[in-house]
């Protein structure tokens, strides 16, 4: 194939045009151009948590999609569905959650703010972070009493297929939640010890919207689905 | 990116304790080698369980030695019980499909070379790359602890079909606490992909060293992406499903279990589940899964034969696309999984046309591979025969794929040893020969010893023969009508195929000897091999541009740059017919030239 061998002269490396100029087979080509530079193929690299939270919400919806699929497949051929109405505390819950998503917004800024030296909240940038996380655990202790108000009406898991669902979204939302609680907590210690990276910020500020907009779907669903 | 990568580095320093060297290390080349550790030892498990069920097919009444220490109810008098039968062939299943094929080439082979290959020093989230692991290996201990509480492990199969699965004890033996096991094992070993599907995803994405673009990426990371992407979405669901399966058992939901079910006399406490959501569920997952323990075969093959022919490829690209189209149709396949379960066959049609289409990059993908082969110079060790090997199973396993895919086709073969010899060879063997052949391959550079060629040739030689002595004869046995899943062949008109399965059985347990060799090659080599060098195979990529075994830090405190593509074969460089990846050495193609 390759004849010519020049010296090694100063590192180079090809520009995209050239890269696209010879595509087609990538595996057998030398793509060193002549005073090209480095920059020329270096992707766009955001910081490993921020890729790492949009594969891990990926992850979550498919979890989230299976079990939704198994709701209809389950509903569609059954006669033993019975429909209830759910506790009308979810809706009180999901007005503390929407708050809190107002709250953890309202910090990312102020934290935001802070780590680029901005004076503007200054003291307690963390404070905005504590009153989500207690809206959180606000939400949490919700969802325990939505449970409780079913168990005296004598709605267990295993009761009705619609009380079955009821319980498994609820529950691995919730658990979804607490790990967002725990995300929080860890940018908070981090705060603290000024080790906080931007990028775990807003990796921690974008899971929790998601935590808010998957409940949304899982309300809607639920109301009208059981 | 370089930013990133020291800050992982910086996260974890060379540690110099036992534990957090050894045992709970954060360095991905040990967790590397944790998961090929456990795949080994699992494969033993899964190879020792085939060999029981073999000898069991061939000589129903032959009473093997000390089998009653495994079970006492399942093999009274050292032979097995038609129910024992089942659930040794269930956990040979399982063991092989989750913790052989989809931890050694990809978990294993993934997390030593995958942050080398694109030049990073470590993975991004190297605590979640430990839990990865160690949540893998508890998923591990459960599944083998089933062998040893209530009445064994589950009888229902690796694929775990409703009702069967989900009715509890009344079932037959392991019904009960074995498939609790058995599903809790499997949700905990989703966990343990995920996390290091996370990983694998961002070091691909945001760890690659300077000059290297996605596609300068080798083939062997493009195929671990793309199937960390795929694991990614498929245990996702897998992992639910196995959840709502537990609850059936121990909250008495009815997720899976229809009404007015009768078994064993007794009426079954549950009302109007689904038994066929079970199998959507499990396939959706089940196909990808085919394709997470072949795809890193397929990219392991691809970079191994390139460093043995001395050339490229006929098109990185074209292979690159097929192993995406792979990943993407697999999804819309899962159907056919599902064509005798009742499923509309509207259904059926509908997930033949993209099961045929499938066949196109695979296709592809062989074809570059022969077209490459024709006219080399080819070098012929141990990893390349290996390549080689698997090209040949796959081909073979694939061929028959054709036949499977036929709705009508399938009606009378779906439940014969056809399919098993087709997934067999496919799959399996398939992926096998993939891990060996990365074995032989990357060993130097991670143990810093050579493996013994000669030993690895005799190795491949009796592999190769008894693989298709095993596996060819099912496909004649399967167009006979021999049903699968039977624990002996009482039926007149098999009565006539019986001497095929002795003499499949003599092929299994002398092919499984076989393996001796490369247990002692590998056991010798790792501590009294001739010393490795930098670069064994005149190989082009990352991991061959530092020392055999890689520093802590992988590139000894300076990440490399990275300069072409990743083979520069059949080129003339300073130190032969090839140029490294971060050679800054310039090269003319003739069609420059011209």
């Amino acid at each position: 194939m390759a004849t010519t061998i020049h010296p090694p002269a100063t590192p180079g490396i090809d520009d995209r045009s050239r890269l696209k100029a010879t595509s087609g087979n990538g595996g057998g080509r030398c793509l060193v151009p002549e005073g090209g530079t480095l920059r020329g193929v270096r992707d766009y690299a955001p910081p490993p948590s921020s890729t790492a939270i949009w594969v891990f919400v990926g992850a979550v919806c498919m979890t989230f999609a299976a079990l939704t699929s198994a709701l209809v497949v389950r509903k569609g051929g059954a006669l033993d569905w019975q429909h209830f109405t759910l506790p009308s505390i979810l809706y009180l819950n999901t007005v503390v959650l929407l708050a809190s998503s107002v709250t953890i917004e309202i910090a990312r800024r102020r934290v935001a703010t802070f780590m680029t030296g901005g004076r503007e909240a200054a003291s307690h940038p963390a404070r905005w972070l504590y009153i989500t996380l207690i809206l959180g655990l606000v939400f949490l202790a919700g969802q325990y009493v939505a449970w409780r108000q079913l168990y005296a009406q004598g709605l267990y898991l295993a009761t009705f297929p619609s009380s079955s669902f009821f319980y498994v979204f609820t529950a691995a939302h919730a658990l979804h939640l607490f790990g967002g609680l725990v995300g929080m907590a860890r940018v908070i210690r981090k705060l603290k010890l000024h080790v906080l990276r931007r990028s775990t910020l807003d990796a921690t500020v974008r899971y929790w919207h998601f935590m808010d907009v998957l409940w949304i779907y899982l309300l809607i669903l639920l109301w009208a689905k059981l | 990116m370089h930013d990133m990568s020291a800050q992982a580095h910086a996260a974890h320093h060379a540690p110099t304790g036992f534990i957090r060297k050894y045992v709970f290390s954060l360095d991905h080349k040990v967790i590397g080698k944790q998961y090929y550790g456990l795949a080994f030892f699992a494969a033993i498990i899964g190879m020792i369980l085939s060999w029981i069920m073999r000898v069991h097919l061939g000589w129903t009444n032959f009473a093997i030695p000390g089998l009653h220490l495994l079970s006492k109810n399942g093999a009274p008098g050292d032979i097995l019980t038609p129910e024992y039968y089942l659930q040794l062939m269930t956990m040979h299943g399982t063991i092989m499909v989750f913790f052989v094929l989809t931890t050694a080439p990809f978990a294993a082979f993934g997390n030593f070379f995958l942050p080398i290959q694109v030049g990073a020093e470590d993975m991004p989230f190297p605590r979640f790359n430990m839990m990865s692991f160690w949540v893998t290996f508890v998923s591990f201990l459960v599944m083998i602890a089933a062998f040893f509480v209530g009445d064994g492990p589950s009888l229902a199969g690796w694929t775990q079909y409703a009702p069967l699965s989900a009715v509890g004890p009344a079932a037959g033996p392991g019904q009960g606490m074995g498939e609790v096991l058995w599903a809790s094992s499997i949700a905990i070993f989703c966990v343990g992909q995920l996390l290091g599907s996370l990983n694998f995803i961002t070091t691909t994405l945001d760890m690659r060293t300077q000059g290297m673009s996605l596609w300068r990426m080798p083939l062997t990371t493009w195929a671990w992406f793309i199937t960390s992407v795929m694991g990614l979405t498929a245990f996702a669901v897998l992992m639910p499903a196995c959840i709502l399966l537990v609850l059936d058992h121990v909250a008495g939901t009815s997720f899976f279990v229809p009404s007015n079910l009768v078994i064993n006399d007794q009426l079954q406490p549950h009302s109007g589940g689904s038994t066929l959501l079970w199998q959507h569920l499990f396939w959706f997952f089940g196909h990808p899964e085919v394709y997470i323990a072949i795809v890193p075969a397929m990219g392991i093959v691809s970079h191994i034969l390139m460093a043995n022919i001395r050339r490229p490829l006929l098109s990185h690209r074209a292979l690159i696309y097929s192993m995406g189209a792979i990943a993407v149709l697999s999804y819309m396949v899962y159907g056919h999984h599902m064509f005798v379960s009742g499923m509309n066959p509207i259904s059926s049609i509908a997930f033949s046309f993209p099961t045929l289409v499938i066949t196109i990059p695979a296709t592809i993908i062989v074809l570059i591979w022969l077209g490459s082969l024709y006219g080399s110079k080819i070098r012929l060790n141990s990893a390349c025969l290996f390549s080689l090997g698997m090209i040949s199973m796959f081909i073979s396993g694939g061929v028959s794929g054709f036949f499977l895919a036929q709705p009508s086709l399938d009606i009378m073969l779906h439940a014969t040893y056809f399919v098993v010899g087709h997934f067999h060879f496919v799959m399996a063997v398939a992926a096998m020969f993939g891990i060996f052949a990365g074995t032989y391959f990357w060993f130097p550079k991670m143990y810093g010893r050579m493996m013994n060629e000669t030993l690895g040739k005799i190795h491949f030689i009796l592999t190769f023969i008894g693989a298709y002595c095993i596996f060819m004869p099912f496909h004649y046995l399967g167009m006979a009508g021999n049903v699968r899943r039977y624990q002996a062949f009482t039926d007149d008109y098999l009565q006539p195929l019986i001497p095929v399965h002795r003499f499949i059985t003599i092929a299994a347990v002398a092919t499984g000897a076989v393996q001796a060799i490369f247990l002692y090659n590998f056991i010798h080599s790792r501590f009294w091999g001739k010393p490795a060098p930098e670069n064994p195979w005149e190989a082009t990529s990352l991991e061959w541009s530092t020392t055999s075994p890689p520093p802590f830090d992988n590139f000894g405190g300076k990440l490399p740059v990275v300069y072409h593509d990743p083979y520069q074969y059949g080129v003339e460089g300073p130190a032969g017919d090839y140029v490294m990846q971060t050679d800054p050495t310039q090269i003319q193609l003739e069609s420059d030239e011209a």
